[in-house]
């Protein structure tokens, strides 16, 4: 069963509509990888997805137990974050707050996998350093293991790599990849088309021409993208 | 020198004006770490204006308790001009400065229009930089203040996980279910009876430095959240404490010295942090 489902989405703000009638699924252990234009509606379609904006119409159905809010998120890196005293653990922890409810502090099992998820993003000798004071590629990783705190099952990745250099966003898909081998199913957000083509299962493109489906199918249907344009590399 | 303020001590009305000054401080500078990291450090300012306005028209219209007509109204300003900052044609800091000097504009009119008092300068002129008002709190101002201050730092405590998700990245809050809108409505209803609480301290002019200047100060020396509001809440108090033992022996306006004390703590933690870091 599937993790998401979407059906006949329609996305935008108000009056002015982005990205019409889309149909996709996310089953367990897939790696979905959004590609289009800039501009093209791929972040608001993410905010859909997370439930940060209404869709026009269309659906987004949580299946397989998958509750609404049981989605992971690395969001792009916020104006408010730069200058934000805060130590690499409490913002690891911090992915516990939704699961909460109105327990007002954490408990030992949480502590515990917060620590589990920071060896896994090899940060843990970072725990008790600020956060603003960490490189870009740090940054990351310490976003990357507060989504896992707030889920293990699906992780929504936007522009993970965008601002990093060559070897940094290397590692990072690096990470990524292994984050899906152990079962987390992942959508990231993609300027990327060629690390989308080489890390992903499956590929949804976005733009003047819409298309889902696997990364072969993709690869078969590009050199037809590439033809008429619509794909920029 | 000691015995002259261990004298004044033995009078209950600057018992309570201590009790008072220091519970204010201490609730102001809990919540603004989280308002100058939200960039709301002027939210307290446009408030204390509304608190000013309402004031102004409670004085008008000869309510005997003030209170009645002030926190509704400032609660209510409060939660409009969050809400602004998320979906408004005109933006957080035009609207805030919008109503600020609307309000003020508003009040001082209005209390010229309708003199309620031959000394209506003087009036004005405490409402804005606090005056020796503190120093005429009835007992029961002093237990009001005393119970919403406790419960200010209780809702503090018990949420304080929550505010932090909350403060340092509001959508990735809302996407994994903390109800993020619930907290900010939440926020701004305490701000606001924080800023009429402290309007009797410092004055309405002068309260957004009980609340950002702490915040500020700690965050030049401390990179953790629990560091940074924690070091703030003790230098608020201190700075309090200090303000006020300066203004009874010295007979100096009690808001302004405790903002300048506020002032100095900035400047020394400033130099502490660029010695450090």
């Amino acid at each position: 069963m599937s993790l998401l489902t979407v059906s006949g989405l329609t996305i935008g703000y108000e009056s002015s509509v982005l990205v019409q009638d889309l149909n996709f699924s996310v089953n367990k252990g897939d790696y979905l990888c959004i590609v289009g234009e800039n501009g093209a509606g791929k972040s608001t379609l993410m905010k859909t997805l997370l439930g940060l904006l209404k869709p026009i119409s269309g659906t987004i159905k949580p299946g397989d137990g998958l509750k609404r809010n049981e989605i992971g998120y690395l969001p792009q890196q916020t104006e408010v974050q730069r200058d934000f005293p805060a130590s690499v653990t409490e913002v690891v922890m911090s992915g516990f707050a939704g699961a909460m409810g109105l327990r007002p502090f954490y408990t030992r099992a949480e502590k515990e996998t917060a620590l589990k998820n920071m060896m896994r993003m090899g940060i843990e000798d970072l725990k008790h350093s600020c956060y603003r004071e960490l490189s870009g590629g740090q940054q990351q990783r310490v976003l990357l293991a507060r989504a896992l705190c707030a889920t293990s099952r699906l992780l929504l990745l936007d522009e993970p790599v965008s601002g990093l250099d060559p070897k940094v966003t290397e590692d990072m898909y690096r990470l990524i990849a292994s984050i899906n081998r152990s079962g987390t199913a992942i959508i990231m957000i993609s300027h990327d088309i060629h690390a989308a083509v080489s890390y992903a299962t499956h590929v949804l493109h976005i733009g003047d021409k819409v298309f889902f489906g696997t990364k072969e199918e993709y690869l078969k249907e590009e050199n037809g993208f590439m033809k008429g344009g619509h794909v920029s590399v | 020198m000691f015995d002259k303020f261990m004298n004044y001590l033995s009078y209950p009305l600057v018992r309570y004006a201590i009790i008072v000054g220091v519970l204010i401080a201490l609730c102001s500078s809990l919540l603004g770490v989280t308002l100058v990291l939200k960039r709301y450090s002027f939210i307290g300012d446009g408030l204390s204006h509304v608190a000013f306005g309402a004031m102004a028209i409670a004085t008008v219209v000869k309510l005997t308790d003030k209170m009645i007509l002030i926190l509704p109204i400032t609660i209510i300003s409060a939660v409009l001009l969050l809400r602004t900052g998320q979906n408004a044609k005109i933006k957080g800091d035009a609207a805030v400065a919008m109503i600020s000097v609307g309000a003020l504009a508003f009040g001082y009119l209005i209390m010229n229009i309708f003199p309620t008092s031959s000394n209506l300068t003087g009036d004005v002129c405490s409402t804005l930089f606090g005056s020796m008002s503190i120093l005429t709190l009835t007992k029961g101002e002093v237990t009001l203040c005393a119970i919403l201050s406790v419960v200010v730092v209780i809702i503090f405590v018990v949420l304080y996980n929550k505010i932090f998700a909350v403060t340092f990245d509001e959508n990735f809050s809302k996407a994994t279910g903390v109800k993020a809108d619930a907290y900010n409505l939440l926020l701004a209803v305490i701000i606001a009876v924080i800023i009429v609480l402290a309007m009797n301290l410092v004055g309405s002019l002068l309260i957004s430095a009980l609340v950002i200047f702490p915040a500020l100060s700690a965050m030049r020396i401390y990179k953790s959240f629990k560091a940074v509001t924690v070091c703030s809440v003790v230098l608020s108090v201190i700075c309090a404490l200090a303000g006020l033992v300066v203004s009874i022996l010295a007979g100096t306006p009690v808001g302004s010295t405790i903002v300048a004390a506020d002032v100095l703590v900035f400047v020394i933690c400033s130099f502490i942090g660029a010695m450090v870091g």
